[in-house]
């Protein structure tokens, strides 16, 4: 039974990271409908100039705002940029866009802070907590993680500015009667979605170390994260975070004969046949299509 | 290939492959015609004239473009997304190295058994994937992917799949005592294959079994209150598109003449996805460029900067899908129309 619960928290621990970048995921599939394929990599360049900026001298939570700061002009330029000209184009071409943004930002990334693995500082320390199973620094991650989905529930429910955006995504047509600017909600959406990805990459980096291709292998589980709790629902993507972290011990643990590199195909597996029983994930809305 | 598309709603799925259709004005028709037999004279005699590492780049070339043509009858024709096409490009290679190299089966035979199996494959992995649709599918598609290669390394087949090393396979040699190369044998009976599954396809796509496909893709609701059976056209083409893949798989693997569990990871699945929209959703001959882009642009972008060449290959899928949204189909389109105002 101990060992059991060891599992459980410390799978909770690592699901907290994939619970970051799932509601990042989920914060941006509300405002474009896309699943953008280059959240991960936007992170990480967040992460990687919060760190030039401590380097530089600036102090913990100075370089974080900063880093959001600049991640959410980033992520609102890319929008306008690159992908409203695209406009009304099929997905697969948006995907395809996703794709060479991935590819410009890893190879950008690379050539500034070069492929070294760095060591990324933490405000919470590093004390074990429970015996061990969980960091100070893990137990931090979650509190924010908690906080910014509070945070986020807030904004949607109560804001004027929230409740546009949600309208924007939802019945796009409609807003636009009752004087919504649809294109600037869309952007802001990206804005938004790139800010929680540095929060994101700035939690994660502690645990993961700091280098272009960090979020490769975490990215996947935040988009798997995201699909399972539901991609129309952040409480949701959060849950299934964490649920993706602690699913991924438990096979590691308790099914003979899994090995490291298993773990990840053996909880997709798990997911798929969740998805096949509840097709829009475990919490999301059924959609109803109207012939 | 059919004039069922004419009738496209879907904005996520791009108009009517417009090169098989039958236009009125007949000079269009004779200038696509000749289009088509200029590529593939230059298909079958520009090899003859090149060094043997270039044919083999080729031959490559025309199996990706093999396995872009299934991609594109599964989300070109059915509306179903994969990210998961290198995991069935993978089970072909490995099926084909297997029965040549343990069961001893002569390569021609091994190739559409490879097919055969893939396409089975194919089909019991569409029967779970009918109730998933978009992202979801996308993500069945991609956790197929992500398994494929560990999968291939695990210990208890290592006999069977030689593991982490991978398996050797022989370079058959050219039949009929013919006087050429191992490499340029190869290319010729790789484009022979990908001529024949091509004309399957357009006839494919062309039957009631094509119509049902686009039927679907349009409108799954009112496709089966046509009376199209959805489970069974969506799994075909699942199975369809993996058997095409596995042939593909198994032609690669004989012109590398090496398995290897690293070369299929979600990375190529990646690269097929975006060969398929560079050619254009849809349009089969656009298999060949956008198989000639993921295989060349990578090679360009290096020699353009060594350290930036990721950077590069994403700015030229930039300029691409800005100036050519649908793909090489819009290039053609475009010169078609160019050369007909010159006739004129």
């Amino acid at each position: 039974m101990e060992l059991f619960t060891n599992q459980v928290l410390s799978g909770i621990a690592t699901g907290a990271i994939y619970a970051c970048i799932a509601l990042a995921v989920v914060m941006i599939y509300e405002a474009i409908d896309h699943l953008n394929f280059a959240q991960g990599e936007m992170a990480m360049f967040s992460t990687f100039i919060a760190w030039q900026c401590m380097q530089w001298g600036v102090p913990y939570w100075g370089a974080f705002v900063i880093s959001v700061a600049l991640s959410f002009v980033a992520g609102v330029a890319i929008e306008r940029v690159l992908f409203r000209p695209l406009g009304h184009a099929s997905i697969l071409v948006h995907i395809a866009g996703f794709i060479a943004l991935f590819a410009i930002i890893n190879s950008v990334a690379g050539l500034i802070w070069d492929f070294t693995i760095k060591p990324f500082p933490t405000p919470f320390g590093a004390t074990p907590l429970f015996g061990g199973v969980i960091s100070s620094h893990q137990a931090g991650m979650i509190v924010v993680t908690l906080a910014l989905l509070g945070l986020l529930y807030l904004f949607f429910r109560f804001t004027r500015i929230g409740l546009a955006m949600r309208a924007a995504a939802t019945t796009p047509d409609s807003a636009r009667l009752v004087g919504v600017n649809v294109g600037w909600m869309i952007a802001l959406g990206w804005g938004l979605a790139a800010a929680i990805g540095a929060i994101a990459g700035i939690m994660i980096a502690p645990v993961i170390f700091l280098e272009p291709n960090m979020m490769g292998g975490v990215l996947l589980y935040g988009f798997v994260g995201a699909v399972l709790g539901g991609l129309s629902s952040p409480a949701g993507a959060v849950a299934g975070g964490f649920m993706v972290g602690v699913l991924e011990n438990l096979t590691g643990t308790y099914i003979p004969g899994v090995g490291n590199e298993l773990k990840l195909p053996i909880a997709l597996a798990m997911i798929v046949a969740v998805l096949v029983l509840k097709p829009n994930g475990l919490f999301g809305r059924t959609q109803v299509q109207r012939v | 290939m059919s004039t069922a598309h004419d009738t496209t709603r879907d904005p996520a799925m791009p108009p009517a492959p417009r090169a098989a259709q039958k236009t009125s004005a007949g000079s269009s028709v004779d200038l696509r015609l000749i289009g088509g037999l200029a590529a593939l004279l230059a298909l079958l005699i520009v090899p003859i004239f090149l060094r043997n590492f270039v044919v083999f780049q080729l031959t490559i070339i025309l199996a990706y473009a093999i396995a872009i043509l299934s991609l594109n009858i599964l989300t070109g024709a059915s509306g179903q997304v994969s990210l998961g096409h290198s995991a069935f490009f993978a089970a072909g290679a490995y099926a084909a190295g297997i029965l040549m190299e343990h069961g001893g089966v002569p390569y021609g035979l091994a190739i559409p058994l490879a097919g055969v199996i893939c396409f089975v494959f194919g089909f019991l992995f569409g029967l779970p994937a009918l109730r998933l649709k978009g992202v979801y599918l996308a993500l069945a598609t991609f956790a197929l992917a992500i398994a494929a290669p560990p999968l291939l390394k695990l210990g208890t087949f290592e006999h069977w799949t030689g593991g982490v090393q991978g398996l050797l396979l022989t370079k058959p040699d050219p039949a009929f005592g013919l006087p050429i190369s191992q490499d340029r044998y190869l290319y010729y009976l790789t484009l022979a294959i990908a001529l024949l599954i091509y004309w399957l396809s357009v006839n494919l796509l062309n039957s009631r079994t094509g119509r049902a496909f686009m039927a679907i893709r349009d409108n799954e609701i009112a496709a089966s209150s046509m009376g199209v059976d959805l489970a069974l056209y969506k799994t075909l083409a699942f199975g369809i598109s993996a058997g095409i893949t596995g042939i593909a798989g198994a032609l690669g693997a004989l012109a590398v003449a090496f398995v290897a569990p690293d070369a299929y990871t979600f990375n190529f699945a990646i690269a097929l996805f975006l060969g398929m929209v560079i050619g254009g959703v849809g349009w089969l001959p656009g298999s060949l460029a956008g198989a000639a882009f993921i295989v060349l642009v990578p090679n360009m972008a290096e020699s353009v900067s060594k350290g930036l060449s990721g950077a590069v290959f994403g700015v030229f899928i930039i300029a691409m899908i800005f100036l050519l949204p649908n793909g090489a189909r819009q290039l053609v389109d475009l010169t078609y129309n160019q050369i007909r105002k010159l006739i004129r």
